[in-house]
């Protein structure tokens, strides 16, 4: 299994799916074996034992059989229902989040990976996991549609430009591995890539320690546009009668819309309230609230989110096990006080002007001042 | 009537008759000919022009993957090589290919008629493809494309300045000529068939080609629309695709994929319908369960349609819409399956000749054997998680399009070689190319297993230093590949000159294409046949005249 053989035929297994997949992978290998053998022998057989020993010859006719239809086409189907359910079990263990995870976000733009632990710590084109803990990416990009490989850990997923898709992995082994772009984004596609290092703990906690550039954790930053530079407080924080609903313990519940129909408060219900307020309207509430596409970026929403969860007492899980983050909604109270109305939607617009940019023009984009949570 | 259409009374006779080729040297009497057998002789030129375009972006691939660092071409040049390598090879050849020149040549003749129902339309038909054609060698000749031939979005809509739009409407003219030809087909199909010939006394291959056209139909419109809305997106701003003006970028694969998933098996099944033909006529054996290879075909056309979300287990789609996907991939297996088996199990107490065809056919088999299990791998969700977008998809596809539909095709057209042209190719130098072919192929494209389950990503100018080797293994079975696929553009070239005359019936073979002249006369046959005989019938009862034959070959032996 080791990949530093001449011809390396498998890459390392580095994560809880790998032997999972492996192990498929092998099953596969077996059936195709057990099905190929039998076929190529027979046609090699027939091939040469049946081969033409006098022109023209007109052998008997053999109309076919019933029996044998029914037999290979019903012994195909039972293997391949089985191959089936592997795989499905396979792919939920990989697609289902779980829910105790240490988050992570991913910003893709071309061609690079940008990640922020929720300490705060940022990385590009490398990612720093600690092993045997399970790591929850939350993901989307600035541009076009990338795709998150990590060959070692036999899972990957695209990140799709205005939505957040993820994908998690428990590391088994320290060591470092290949990142790659899956999804072809464009000139450079083949450079956008890196390392993942797996860590033990203790290593890892010091290397979130050791700096890597952080300053706000995703939720303080994400609390900072709340409180000061977005003015969502004005109309989302705690006390009756605002304009909009009270943010505190709303994530992760359902909420009945004015169409009658509920939806679960999630990352991308949260992001999509902001970017296109009037979609989906909680009942009781009218469509007032004004967009603020174009003038936040991918990183910001994902501050805001992870603020947003915060206030549901959902602080995620840091990484470090020495550094919880804990932002709690009790802290929104007093900032209520200094509520600005509304802020007319030019204001707004200046206000921010120097944090708004399009994040569908990457080559504007400057490093902002956060991203995640 | 069955001694009108009996072997010897043809090729007797044939010399001072007019044939399709000989009916008229003026460049006028090609270019506004309604005769079927022209238009695909039309077709084979352009579609083997566009094939050689194709094959030289491959080969450039491979030099440029020869080292790790991206070192012969520059990124960007690359990434419009591969996606204009597959632009062409899917759009301009494969799809064409099989229907277009040998159901154009055949079809109407293996079902004992005239032309095809339209024949206007076919004509139309193929100038809609030159159009089609032209319009893509001209945005590559411009500067190209470099959106994948996916054109996935937002990339291809909003971030790459190459001529997507003209690429794109290039496409798109060219789905009106396969939608024209599917219709000719099915019409054809159920409107002209000569008295007797009943639905399943119909050789296979027109069963192949009739499940294909209703692919045509029914799938070709939604790649219309698609680019239609692409083209809206791009140049009128409109959000459909692109998620920053409101669009969504899953709905383009969704639309993009129900089309060409089913485009797959435009490509494959008249491939398979050709095999057919070939695997029963050189064992002189009739087809073993005809009716299931027929019904196959249909149950692929329709179940086809059913599974393009498996090209979409990582894009952010449900896990319980992917669920479906995958269980259906399983049940579209089980109708190719069904081929294989039949194929073999025809091979049994047959009597088996070696010739080119043949050989081409055996190689199909071993190719999509392995073309096929591997698409189990990747219906597998688990597994495709890890394999997707990577060289193991790569190679997947290459097996089923190159080792499926281009051994089919290359069978088909040495088998029909003599009938088109009249012709007799060297079977020596045949067989050769058919096992250089069949080795190369495997050299080039087996290693790409181990590499993409290494993790190499598609689409990439440079990869990890460790995955050289295999990548060299592929460059050097892409040489042998191309070696074994130019040498019959020489000696087919070389035999329209200085080949043997051939006789209407070289193999003693009972389809009603193998009663006529070669070359065909303008209309085909003299009177309309009158078909009493199932399809593949080798005995003498049905008038194949076989000692006249065992007498004509003493003769060319002495």
């Amino acid at each position: 299994m080791q990949s530093n053989s001449w011809v390396p035929l498998f890459p390392e297994q580095a994560s809880t799916f790998a032997w999972q997949v492996d192990y498929l992978y092998f099953y596969l290998i077996l059936v195709s074996v057990a099905f190929s053998i039998p076929i190529v022998l027979a046609i090699f057989y027939f091939f040469v034992k049946y081969r033409e020993k006098e022109k023209y010859a007109t052998p008997d006719e053999i109309h076919g059989s019933i029996v044998l239809e029914t037999t290979w086409s019903i012994i195909p189907f039972v293997v391949s229902m089985t191959i089936f359910l592997g795989g499905a079990v396979i792919y939920y263990n990989q697609y289902r989040m779980p829910a105790e995870a240490m988050e992570i976000y991913v910003v893709g733009k071309q061609w690079m990976w940008k990640f922020q632990h929720s300490t705060g710590q940022r990385e590009i084109n490398e990612l720093h996991v600690p092993v045997g803990r399970k790591v929850k990416l939350t993901m989307t990009t600035e541009d076009v549609l990338h795709d998150l490989f990590i060959p070692a850990f036999r899972t990957k997923a695209d990140v799709v430009p205005g939505r957040y898709t993820s994908l998690w992995f428990e590391a088994t082994k320290p060591g470092k591995y290949h990142l790659y772009c899956a999804e072809y984004c464009g000139l450079n596609h083949s450079g956008m890539g890196g390392w993942v290092y797996v860590m033990p703990q203790d290593e890892f906690d010091n290397w979130l320690a050791g700096g890597g550039g952080s300053n706000q954790t995703p939720v303080e930053a994400g609390k900072e546009l709340f409180m000061n530079k977005l003015g969502c407080a004005s109309c989302h924080a705690a006390g009756s009668g605002q304009r909009g609903p009270n943010l505190t313990g709303v994530f992760g519940t359902d909420q009945k819309l004015t169409t009658g129909q509920s939806v679960r408060a999630d990352e991308e219900y949260i992001r999509n309230s902001i970017l296109n307020p009037t979609g989906q309207i909680v009942e009781g509430y009218q469509p007032i609230m004004p967009t603020f596409k174009g003038q936040v970026t991918e990183e910001q929403l994902v501050s805001l989110v992870a603020y947003i969860k915060s206030l549901s007492g959902n602080a995620g899980n840091t990484g470090s096990m020495t550094t919880p983050a804990t932002t709690g909604s009790s802290s929104n109270s007093n900032i209520a006080n200094t509520t600005v109305p509304t802020i007319p939607k030019a204001d707004r617009g200046n206000t921010n002007s120097g944090l708004s940019s399009n994040p569908n023009a990457p080559s504007q984009t400057t490093e902002q001042t956060n991203r995640q949570r | 009537m069955q001694n009108v259409n009996a072997i010897n009374s043809d090729f007797i006779e044939q010399e001072p008759k007019v044939n399709y080729l000989t009916n008229g040297f003026t460049l006028k009497s090609w270019l506004l000919t309604k005769d079927h057998k022209r238009i695909a002789i039309m077709y084979l030129i352009t579609v083997s022009a566009f094939f050689m375009i194709g094959g030289l972006y491959a080969a450039t691939i491979r030099l440029e993957l020869l080292t790790p660092q991206s070192d012969l071409l520059e990124t960007g040049t690359y990434n419009k090589v591969f996606t204009q390598h597959g632009v062409i090879m899917v759009f301009l050849f494969l799809i064409p290919v099989i229907p277009a020149i040998l159901g154009n040549f055949l079809l109407p003749i293996m079902i004992g008629a005239k032309d095809l129902a339209l024949p206007r339309i076919n004509l139309l038909s193929l100038y809609v493809y030159w159009i089609g054609g032209a319009l893509i060698m001209y945005a590559l000749m411009q500067g190209g494309v470099d959106t994948g031939w996916t054109f996935y979005t937002p990339y291809s809509t909003t971030f790459s300045n190459t001529y997507v739009m003209a690429v794109g409407l290039g496409v798109f003219i060219n789905g009106f000529s396969s939608i024209l030809t599917g219709l000719n087909f099915i019409v054809t199909v159920h409107t002209m068939r000569a008295p007797g010939m009943t639905w399943f006394r119909l050789p296979l291959f027109v069963w192949a080609n009739y499940a294909t056209a209703l692919v045509m139909i029914l799938g070709t419109p939604v790649i219309a629309i698609t680019i239609l809305l692409l083209a809206l997106e791009r140049l009128g701003k409109v959000g459909i695709f692109d998620p920053a003006i409101g669009g969504d970028p899953i709905l383009f694969q969704h639309l993009f994929w129900f089309y060409s998933h089913p485009a797959v098996y435009i490509m494959i099944l008249p491939s398979m319908g050709v095999v057919s033909e070939l695997i029963s006529n050189f064992s002189r054996k009739k087809i073993f369960g005809y009716e299931f290879i027929a019904f196959s075909s249909i149950a692929i056309a329709v179940f086809g349609f059913l599974v393009w979300g498996h090209h979409m287990f990582v894009s952010g789609q449900s896990i319980y819409a992917g669920l479906v996907f995958s269980f259906l991939t399983m049940v579209v297996a089980i109708p190719s399956a069904i081929k294989m088996f039949n194929w073999a199990a025809t091979l049994y107490k047959g009597s088996i000749s070696y010739d080119t065809p043949m050989l081409y056919a055996i190689g199909f088999m071993g190719l999509f054997l392995i073309g096929g299990l591997t698409g189990l791998f990747l219906g597998s969700m688990g597994l495709t998680v890890h394999l997707t977008d990577t060289y193991f998809i790569v190679a997947h596809f290459h097996y089923v399009m190159v080792g499926g539909t281009v051994l089919g095709y290359m069978g088909g057209l040495h088998y029909w070689w003599s009938k088109m042209t009249g012709k007799m190719y060297s079977e020596f130098w045949g067989k050769i190319s058919a096992m250089l072919v069949f080795v190369g192929f495997n050299l080039t494209f087996f290693p790409q297993f181990i590499l993409g389950y290494q993790g190499m990503p598609r689409r990439y100018a440079s990869y990890a230093e460790e995955l050289q080797v295999l990548n060299i293994f592929s460059t050097a079975g892409a040489s042998v590949l191309g070696l074994g696929l130019v040498m019959p553009l020489i000696y087919l070239t070389h035999s329209l000159i200085f080949g043997k005359k051939a006789p209407a019936n070289p193999w003693m073979l009972p389809g009603l294409e193998w009663r006529i002249p070669s070359p065909p006369p303008t209309e085909n046959f003299e009177s309309t046949p009158i078909v009493t005989w199932e399809a593949y019938d080798f005995s003498e009862e049905n008038g194949l005249d076989l000692d006249e034959a065992r007498r004509r070959d003493l003769a060319a032996t002495v």
